[in-house]
């Protein structure tokens, strides 16, 4: 029994290691296409699929925190019916750069698994640090989620308020402020805000 | 005789009450009390950023400017994001009085005093509704133009 198991391991491994010895290279080249179209598009729709709000929400942490705050925002709420779900914010849209995003999402995998805050107390507790990553990013990134829908070249600033469009004016076109600058807390719930820069 | 002179007075002046409740009944719109009245629609908030004129000095100031979802609680203080004494400088939003950073007995806090901390108390933005009760409050400047012997 174990040789027979031994043999058909040796044998799968040679052709593994020279399949062109065995196997005709018009089989390997369209059966290699067809793997390989076969494997992208699963990847890429089970990475999509990580994408969806019904997705996240699966998780409690999700959907009874920060699902529940962006209700009653305008990125949630509003007259348009133009909804920002998680992922337009929390995901960059370029796949390189998203790739990226899904990876460090790893540890949040980690997170889950290991309950870091799957209480309501636990949850707040590290609301700051959650909240300050984000921010770190959007600086980074120079807001790029944000700018994905809202392009300061398309804003007519003569129909924004008086003093949005001044305060635009002076921070974003002629300041290098971004976006998470000033709008910090516009879809969640502020964390404590003591000693964070602007909120003293 | 003056027990019956008392009960007349009472009934007349719960009379009074009761008719002069049909005119107070503005804010329901004059729907009688067991009927649900169709609600208002939700009125715009002045978003002009103009300051508005004060009725009288000490009136706390409105607000010239929309307020949706601003998060004012334990953790932040929106409107002190612009309107502290530090950001005044970045945000170009005039800073809250001075009052504001004094404590009960007037002595001057670094910060914005506790007893100031909830802006809404005070100040509140104003919609372009149609006000539901007639407002016959005069200013004292006008009240002091008048000629000494005329009644308001």
């Amino acid at each position: 029994m174990l040789k027979r198991i031994k043999s058909l391991l040796s044998t799968f491994w040679r052709i593994f290691r020279s399949p062109s010895g065995y196997l005709s290279l018009g089989f390997l080249t369209v059966g290699g296409f067809i793997g390989g179209v076969l494997f992208w598009g699963g990847f890429n729709t089970a990475m999509e699929a990580t994408n969806t709000e019904a997705f996240c929400i699966s998780c409690h942490e999700m959907r009874s925190n920060v699902y529940e705050e962006i209700q009653p925002t305008i990125h949630f709420t509003n007259r348009s019916g133009v909804r920002a779900v998680c992922s337009d914010c929390h995901v960059p849209h370029d796949w390189t750069d998203k790739i990226a995003r899904k990876m460090q999402a790893s540890k949040e995998v980690w997170g889950k698994i290991f309950g870091t805050i799957n209480t309501r107390e636990k949850f707040l507790e590290h609301r700051l640090e959650m909240a300050s990553r984000e921010w770190r990013r959007f600086e980074a990134n120079d807001s790029l989620e944000c700018r994905n829908c809202h392009d300061e070249d398309a804003m007519d600033f003569t129909r924004q308020s008086p003093r949005a469009a001044e305060a635009h004016r002076r921070g974003l076109i002629e300041g290098d402020d971004t976006c998470i600058t000033c709008h910090k807390g516009i879809a969640h719930e502020l964390p404590d805000m003591a000693g964070v820069e602007g909120w003293e | 005789m003056r027990l019956i002179a008392i009960a007349i007075a009472v009934l007349g002046s719960s009379m009074a009450v009761i008719a002069a409740e049909g005119e107070l009944d503005a804010m329901r719109g004059n729907v009688p009390l067991l009927e649900e009245r169709t609600p208002e629609p939700l009125y715009d908030v002045e978003n002009e950023d103009l300051r508005r004129v004060r009725a009288y000095p000490m009136q706390p100031p409105t607000i010239p400017h929309k307020i949706d979802n601003y998060q004012v609680d334990l953790n932040a203080n929106r409107c002190m994001s612009c309107h502290s004494r530090v950001q005044v400088g970045e945000s170009q939003a005039p800073m809250v009085s001075v009052t504001h950073y004094m404590d009960r007995d007037g002595n001057f806090l670094a910060d914005l005093s506790p007893r100031r901390y909830f802006c809404n108390q005070c100040h509140v933005p104003q919609t372009d509704a149609p006000p539901v009760v007639d407002n016959t409050f005069v200013d004292i400047v006008e009240l002091l133009r008048q000629p000494p012997d005329t009644e308001p």
